[in-house]
Parts: C-alpha cells; structure tokens; sequence
C-alpha cells in the first residue's frame, strides 16, 4: 500500500488513487495516417522498465485530478508528483 | 478446601498458572481440568492426551510438537456450530472455561481412523501421487475422496456469528515481538519519546523470559517482563499489543497485525500500521531432527517441553530421552534433572561435544552418547521407545521412553523481513538463515538476527532503539541494561543434519507429511529448484508453512544435490505469516455492511406500488406483482398495459452527464460513433461510445441544452465510470479543450411514461409544453413545467411506444410519481419495473449494452458500422474499427432468434451451431445474449450474436442448451413495429 502524494491535497493512501498506466504512451494526433502496427504500438506496448516509471495517477476519492508520479517500480520509492500541466510536451516526456 | 484436580502430569508446584482457577472443557466430548494460564494444548498433555489429531497423508496419530503458532500437528477444532472453527493450533488456544474443541481428522476417531489404511499402503502415496497413482480414468473421478482424506478441518456452513473489527494506525516504531529484545527495545524506544507499538503474539510478553529460568539482574526473568509491561503501559506514547502477530509487510511497509479479542465483543481485529521503523525482534523457531519415524506423538521439540515444564508446570512424560544436534536442548536435561524427572540418555549428533557440558551432564547424572542418532521409534499411539545407532550404523539397543525432546538447530523467524525484501545468508555455524541485507528503515535484533546470548540481545536491543530514536530525531538517554545473572545453555555450534539410511520414513514435513523419501523421489524425477522441490513434494505448504520443517528440507535438498544449504537458497516467504481468518479480512464489510444500499429518489413510493425490489447497484423495482401473481405473469401484464395503454417507469439511476464549455461539441465528437456538432439546440440523438481499441462500452443519448451544453444520458452503471473516462481524455490528452465535465446522476430523478396514451397523460398533469408531434417530435427536448414542477421533457424511447422522459430535480420524485399516477389512471396506467423494460427493449430488438455486447463488440457488430464509417473527424477507437480483425467478414453478428416451437423458451448463454449435423463439441457459432417470452407476439424471442449472423437472415441454426438441442430461425433484431410508427405518432 504505497503513499502517494497528490499534488493538490498532500500525502493520501492509494487506496484513495487509481492507476492510469505509463505517462509516457501519447496518443497520436492523426491515426488515421499511421500503420497498423504503429497503432498496435500505441494501443498495446509499454515500456514496463525495471527502475524509475513515470506514471499517471488520479486522485479518484479525492480532488479527482490526474498527476504524474515517478515511482521506481522495483522498490516501489516514490520520487515525486506532478501536475499534467508541467509535463513536458506531449511524446517527449519518457523518462 | 478443595484441591482441584491436578491432572496425572502437572506438578504440584512451580509455573505461571493459577491453581486456584480450575478450567474444565472438553476435548472430544471428554470433559477434562486445566488451570488460568494454560493453553489448549498444555492442558492436553497435563491430562495425558497424546494423539490429538492425525496427519494429513497417512492419518498416522499426531501429538503436540511445539508450544507456539509454528505447530504442524496439533490442529483442532474450537467451538461449535456456526462460531466453529477449523485449523486452530492447540498451542496457541488460550484455555478457557467451557471451551470446547475436537480433533478434526480421523474417522471414526483420532484414536481410530480407517483412514489409517493409507498409512499401510504408504508406497502407493509418494511425492505428487495424484499425478501418477489417480491416472485411470482421470484425475477428476478420484479428487473428492482424496479431498475428503485430507486432514484438514471441515469449512464452516452459515454465516459467521462473530463480530471483526479492523483498526488502521500510525507509530513511529513498531516492535514485532516482545521478549526480551522486543520489552528492551521498546522501553529506550518509549523513554526517548517514539510513538511506540509492541506486538506480542502470546497472551502476555516477555517469550523466553517467561518459559526458561533465567534471572536478571537476581530476579526471575518473568519478573522483569512483567515490570516492564507495566512500565511500557504507563506510558502514552505506547501502545502494547499482546495476542496480536504482525502477519504480513506490504510495499512502503505497511505492515498487518491480527489481534485475538480476549473477553471483548468481537473476535478479532485486523490492524494496518504505517510505522516509521520496524525492529523485527520475533526470536527464532526451533527446528525438528530427521530421524526414522520422528512422528510419534511424545516427540517434541526440546524448547517446547521446557515451556511446557517451565511455564505450565506440565511434564507430560515419566521417561524422557532427548536427541539433539546442538547445546541448547541439554538446558532441557537439566531442567527436567532438577524436577526429578529421569532422563534416560542424551543422543547427540555430533562427535564432539565441549567439556564443560559433558561434566555438568555427568554430574547430574545423565548417559551422554556422542556421535550418534535415533536410528528408529516404537509406539503406535504414543511413543514407548526409541533406538540409537551410532552414524555409521553401530546400533546401541532400545530405550524404553514416552517423551523423546528433539532439537534440530533454530531458525531466526525471519518472515517477515523477507515480506518486506530483505536478503538472507546461510550461516554454517547455526546451520540457519539469517538476516543479509536489510530493508530501508528496518532493523533486526536478538535471535531474530542469529544472536544466541541473552545479555548480547539486551545490549544490542537498546542499542538498535538508541539508534532508531536518534535516527527518528529523537535522541535516548541512557538506560540500564539488565544484567544475565543466570542464562540457559545456548546452542553454540549446531551439528548438520545427518539423516540416517534407513527404508523407514522420515519426516521433513509433519503437518503434510512429506517424508525424506519424498525429497529423494523429487531429486531423482529433477526437482532441485527450491521452489520446484516445495511444490512438487507440498513441503511447508500446510497451515504452518513449515515453520519447523523448512529448514531442515532446504538443507536435505543441498545434500541431496551436492549442493550447499546457501546454493540452495529459500522458498519465497510470502504475507500471511499465520492464518488469517477471512472474517477479520472483510471487518464489518458483510450483510448489510459489504456495501451501501442505493435507493430510489422515490423508494417509499415504489414499496407502496409493492415494487418487487433487485439490486441493480441501485435497488429497482423488477415488477409490481399484485397479490397472487408470480413475476412472470406481472411482466407480461406490464408490458401488455405498455403496449396498449400507457405505463410510468422509474428511469432515475440513468446516467446523466453535463458536458459544457466552448469545446463541448469538439470533444464529444471525439467521444461519440455518431456527429455531435451537428445536431441542433434542443434536439436528441443516440450514440455510441468505444474505448481505443474499437470495443462498445457504452451507449445511450445525448441532448443538446445549448449551442455549448450538453447533457448525456450512459447506461446507470456507467455513470462513474465514463464520468471519469472523460476526465482522463480532458485531463491527461486534450487539455487544450475547454471542457467541464459534471456527473448529476443523483441530482436528477427521471421517469417514463410510455404507451400509446403516454400524451394524454402529459396533457392530463398540465403542462406549459407544446405538445404536438410537430413542436416537441421524436427525439426532440424541452424545457417547462410539468404538474407545476420545474421539468425537462425527452421524448426517447427504450420501448419502442410513444415515450416522454421526464426529469425533476430529486427531491421532486415522490410528488411527479404520484401525479403521473392520477393522471394517468383514467387511461389505466401502470407501473413498470425493469424486468418489463427489458421484455419491451427485447421485442424491439434495442441493445442492451454489456447484456448483448461483450469485451469485443465493435459497431458494425450490432448494425452501427454505417454511422461510424460515416463520421468524417476522429473518434476514440475510430482508428481500431480499420484493424483487419474488425473488417473480417465472419465476425459475430446481432441477429434475432425464433424457436421454430413458438413456445420452446430460449435461454441467455445458449450456444449456435450453423449446420444441421453439427454436435458440440465443436467451435462456437454464437450464443443467446437476450431471452424472453414476448406477451405482445405470445412467443419465446431472443437476441443474439451470431457469426457472419446479417447474412443469415432466414437460415435455421441449432441452439444447444446443455444438453438440448433444438432449432431457431434468424430474423432481423427486431420483432415490434419495425417501421418505428409507434415511436413517431
């Protein structure tokens, strides 16, 4: 049961939170022009990386507003939280 | 007077139990004394019970092995009828008056069980016998009698009658364990000012103090204990937890406690810690000998029998003989020499034992044989004798004995530390694993951490507690540390297990009854993995994990491959580190606790309509039988006053989003199949939602307020759900749009009244609202007042009749329901439940999203394909539907089905079959996703998805229900008034 800060209302439970997966999958701007197997990329593949992940979280009992948390997923540490706004721009913001 | 009865094995003086407080209970339905201050299973012994249960395999009579939560033998039953409980440890069973408990394996008794046959043809049981023995026919036709073998104790039948709490709480330090490291610890920690909790597993702290006869500083071991409690107990800042085990260490190290409720309301309370630091000071667990037959009841560990002798004044023995590979069970000797008890010989495993022991066990007069071990044991119910052989096969003749004390080394009870990923290493000299690497704020002390010496716990406990206060910015002051002014004999160097070459068995696993030969079978058959070998043998996979066994099989696995006990490594120890009861899991979250019951906005009005209430997440009326009529006939009647008629249904749960902003329009053009910038203000349309990989999850309409507001209705489970899709989309994808998304679900009650007469009821409760087909048509919406209250008005339809939603504000429903209700009784309105609904969308063939889709539905699949390929901007899944399996041809379709026996009733679930002769098993055409028996056709319908299901229009296909199979004709989905004229007057 990690602790999680939520960049508006502080350190909360998880419990309070729920996972939104990688931070860094973007959706691409005209999918009508990419191939299948792009798309499929998109769709299914993630970086799963065994360190530090930058994820999106939202504080779904709470403030309900999504944030990026950077948690190492070997040791479970949780390094920071972000407001989406401050993320880079959109495809660039891979750890 | 009167002195209650003893017991044939108590002694007269001595131990910390209450002779003035006789407990009788029964065991088995024979009533039998204790004292205050037993437990379950020194009571027992104190009255010559022996075999207490059988074993899980063979059902070979047990006894009690241990005096603590790692017995493998001894479990029981407690209590009766519903508040019984199976698989209870007699060892850890405080005693009390009345208590009932049972042995639970064995028929038809402990004492004699024909299951025992099993133990007699033992050759056809070997390591994963179900594998090789249960072949013929198959595994399946075997598996309820070897299930019903089993030893383990019956599952309870109704409801539990106990009462569990759960409690979460903060510390900065918490304490797993309070002997003598733990009370230590915990007395710098509290005099430093942490907030402190100490979790103590037994009724009452201070462990070895408290079994042993150790003295500090001059005074009896137990003394200090219980002047620190009460010390600890005074002070605010502590929080001491006895009958509480830390049961599990979970990321960020939240840990769980499990406390047993002693004299309280409820049974049990399951806590959830977020300490600061953990200390694990939990000690070590004594390990059992390998040795032919080492099963008998009257054969337990060393340690066990002094706490037995020590704490509950109970030698449950006349003629004792002790087998050890290690110094710590010849404090054994010398306790029972000192009460008078003979002990007959010490069989020591090594060659070489130090001289100081030899001459202390010389002088108490006790036969000393080195080098040697218990080459076999006599007794079927209890043990009556052992032999002795040296290890090269010497042998050296019976003893005659009824207790055998075994001490096979001891094992740091390390657990918990591996829950929360700490590292171990084998350490050569105590033949144990012992803490490596430590978790961030974690710290382990006394035997937890391999320490044998007492005075070397004490000193390292205030030690660690000094640091962690400073550590916690808390500095300690000094405090005196006890001095050990009488120890016990520590284990100094342990011996190796040397298991002796014998046909006989020999136990690695008690409590499963996995036996050397076993290890053997699953070395030669290739599993030297630790984890395969665990799992191949089931070694340490019962109630206690193996806790006395495990050890002993990790190290039998290294000699068995060549391999050293470190190569070997551990099983993975995994959270709960004892049973937890699935009671103390769910808390109060059962019956009407498990979750909160929504009600209608208009609940008390539906129970006056004798609504027949079903939880759909919120708790709807499925009908309104009258008196005498089953729910069946009272659908039919609904439907038909809908049809011909007119009817009110409560549509209040549905989902309602407003959708507002200058983007509005934008984004639900990205959110929709279907174009939303283009409808009109005050204009309805249907729309479908997909997720990205091209799949229906939701649908309903959506209603344009305004050229920037919209309201949508989702299905009334979904409200949240896509309430909180569409904030991910706004928030994490496009947050350039300026959207506001607002769930009013609640906020809004809404009813239907649908029927051919639906506008003379409107008409009938007065409204400012133009009526008429051209001013308000199908799929139009307006705003105004309805029977003098604020209202929306709809005209949708989930019935295919003339239909006019109408929504108040919730606090309206009650008084919009009653005036529906006059004004609508000159024409014979009826209420509708959802039951009725679902018959009324059924006959028109309108989907049902989750009942008829499934996790792999796209549009096309239910006729939308059109629309969506339409839509000229990007939607969510637009790029999915263009997947070569979503173009495929003979992908399952939404079809209507009728029985070519108009009376032969469909059931959702069913299976189609394409082809007259085709006969399961076979690859699945389709299946029935809707059924009923339509009053407005007077025949069974269906829906379903079938493959290829458009062009089969017409075909007869096999429905296969079970076993039956019979034949249905494809039609089109929809079987009402498909011109839709109904809808459009």
């Amino acid at each position: 049961m990690l602790l999680i800060k939520c960049p508006y209302c502080g350190v909360r439970d998880q419990t309070e939170f729920r996972c939104g997966g990688e931070a860094s999958r973007a959706r691409p701007d005209h999918p009508e022009h990419i191939s299948d197997p792009d798309w499929a990329q998109y769709l299914f593949y993630r970086e799963n990386p065994k360190g530090l992940l930058r994820e999106r979280w939202v504080h779904r009992y709470g403030c309900g507003q999504w944030f990026i948390v950077s948690r190492d997923t070997v040791t479970h540490d949780i390094l920071d939280s972000l407001p989406m706004g401050d993320l880079p721009p959109k495809g660039r913001d891979a750890p | 007077m009167i002195r209650p009865p003893l017991g044939p094995f108590r002694l007269a003086s001595g131990g910390r139990i209450d002779r003035q407080e006789p407990l009788t209970f029964t065991f088995d339905g024979v009533p039998y004394v204790g004292f205050r201050g037993d437990t379950l299973a020194s009571a027992l012994l104190a009255n010559g019970v022996r075999a207490v249960a059988r074993s899980f395999k063979y059902h070979r009579p047990r006894g009690i092995f241990s005096a603590g939560e790692e017995e493998p033998c001894a479990l029981v039953e407690i209590g009766e009828g519903h508040a019984r409980v199976p698989n209870c440890r007699a060892t850890v069973v405080p005693l009390e008056e009345g208590l009932v408990a049972a042995s639970q394996s064995g028929w038809p008794s402990v004492n004699f069980d024909l299951g025992r046959m099993v133990d007699f043809t033992h050759p056809l049981w070997p390591a994963g016998f179900y594998n090789k023995t249960f072949k013929w026919p198959n595994w399946k036709t075997w598996e309820g009698l070897v299930r019903r073998a089993a030893g383990l104790g019956r599952p309870l039948e109704g409801p539990d009658p106990d009462r569990y709490e759960q409690v979460n709480a903060h510390c900065d330090l918490l304490i797993c364990g309070g002997g003598p490291a733990g009370l230590m610890a915990a007395q710098v920690a509290a005099s430093a000012g942490l907030r402190v909790i100490l979790a103590e597993q037994s009724p009452d702290c201070g462990g070895v103090l408290n079994s042993e006869n150790i003295e500090l500083d001059d005074q009896h071991g137990s003394d200090w204990a219980t002047r620190t409690v009460s010390r600890l107990r005074e002070q605010p800042n502590v929080l001491l937890l006895e009958h509480t085990v830390v049961t599990g260490v979970y990321d960020h190290n939240v840990t769980t406690l499990l406390q047993t409720g002693q004299g309280s309301t409820w049974r049990e309370c399951l806590w959830t810690v977020r300490p600061r630091h953990v200390l694990l000071a939990s000690g070590a667990i004594e390990q059992g000998l390998i040795f032919p037959n080492n099963d008998r009841p009257g054969i337990m560990l060393a340690g066990a029998l002094r706490h037995y002798v020590n704490r509950h004044a109970v030698v449950p023995g006349t003629a004792v003989v002790v087998a050890t590979n290690n110094d710590s069970a010849y404090q054994t000797v010398f306790d029972l020499l000192h009460l008078q008890v003979p002990v007959s010989a010490v069989v020591d495993s090594r060659e070489s034992i130090s001289p100081a022991l030899q001459k202390r066990l010389q002088m108490a007069g006790a036969e000393l044989i080195q080098g040697a071990c218990i080459s076999n044991t006599r007794g079927f119910g209890g043990l009556r004798s052992v032999r002795i052989a040296r290890h090269e096969g010497t042998d050296l003749g019976h003893r005659a004995c009824d207790l055998l004390a075994v001490s096979g080394g001891w094992a740091p009870r390390v657990h918990l530390l591996a829950h929360a990923r700490g590292t171990l290493r084998f350490d050569e000299p105590s033949q144990s694993f012992v803490p490596d690497r430590l978790p961030a704020a974690w710290s382990v002390t006394g035997a937890a951490s391999g320490m044998q010496h007492l005075q070397q716990t004490l000193d390292d406990a205030a030690l660690a507690a000094r640091r962690i206060s400073e550590q916690l910015g808390h500095p300690a002051d000094d405090l005196a540390v006890p001095q050990v002014t009488r120890g016990m004999v520590e284990p100094a160097e342990v011996g190796a297990q040397r298991p002796t070459a014998s046909r006989k068995r020999q136990w690695i696993d008690l409590a499963h009854d996995v036996t050397l030969g076993d290890a053997e079978l699953a070395v030669r058959e290739g599993f030297v993995s630790v984890e395969h070998f665990k799992r191949y043998t089931t070694t340490g996979m019962s109630v206690d994990q193996g806790k006395t066994g495990n050890l002993n099989a990790f190290i039998v696995l290294g000699a068995l491959t060549g391999r050293a006990t470190g190569e070997v490594g551990t099983t993975t120890f995994r959270p709960p580190y004892v049973p937890v009861t699935l009671g103390a899991m769910a808390g109060i979250r059962s019956g009407e606790f498990y979750a909160p019951r929504r009600l209608l906005p208009a609940h008390l009005m539906h129970q006056k309509l004798q609504g027949q209430f079903e939880d759909y997440g919120w708790q709807r009326p499925d009908a309104y039988p009258r008196p005498g009529e089953s729910l069946h006939d009272a659908v039919q009647r609904e439907v038909l006053a809908v049809r011909s008629t007119v009817g009110v249904f409560d549509n209040s749960p549905i989902g309602k989003l407003e959708v507002r902003g200058p983007d509005a329009a934008r984004f639900l053009d990205r959110v929709y199949i279907n174009n939303v910038s283009g409808l009109p203000v005050g204009r309805v349309r249907y729309g479908l939602m997909l997720n990205e990989n091209g799949v229906i999850i939701d649908d309903g309409v959506f209603i344009r307020l305004a050229q920037d507001r919209f309201l949508l209705n989702t299905t009334s489970g979904g409200a949240g759900r896509i309430a909180g899709m569409l904030e991910e989309w706004l928030q994490c994808e496009w947050r350039d749009l300026r959207v506001l998304v607002d769930d009013l679900t609640t906020q809004w009650a809404c009813f239907t009244v649908a029927g051919p007469r639906a506008r003379d009821v409107l008409t009938a409760l007065g409204t400012d609202i133009d009526l008429a087909p051209a001013a308000l048509p199908h799929m139009a919406a307006a705003c105004g007042l309805v029977a003098a209250l604020q209202s929306r008005v709809a005209r949708v339809s989930f019935s295919g009749e003339l239909s006019y939603e109408i929504s108040v504000p919730a606090r309206c429903a009650s008084a919009l329901l009653e005036a529906i209700l006059a004004a609508g009784q000159p024409f014979g309105i009826e209420p509708y439940g959802i039951e009725s609904l679902m018959v009324l969308r059924a006959e028109k063939g309108y989907l049902h999203v989750g009942t008829d889709t499934d996790g792999s539905t796209t549009p096309d699949d239910v006729g939308w394909g059109e629309v969506a390929r339409r839509k000229a901007g990007d939607f969510i899944g637009k790029r999915s539907l263009e997947r070569p399996a979503n173009r495929a041809t003979d992908r399952k379709q939404f079809v209507g089905l009728e029985p070519i026996d108009p009376g032969r009733a469909l059931r959702p679930g069913s299976h189609l079959l394409i082809g007259a002769d085709r006969q399961p098993p076979a690859v699945t055409d389709g299946w029935v996703t809707s059924a009923c028996h339509s009053p407005t056709l007077d025949r069974a319908i269906g829906l379903a998805m079938l493959r290829g299901g458009r062009s089969r229009i017409g075909e007869i296909v096999t429905v296969c229900d079970e076993e039956q199979r019979f034949n249905v004709k494809v039609v089109a989905p929809v079987f009402y008034d498909p011109a839709n004229a109904r809808l459009n007057t």
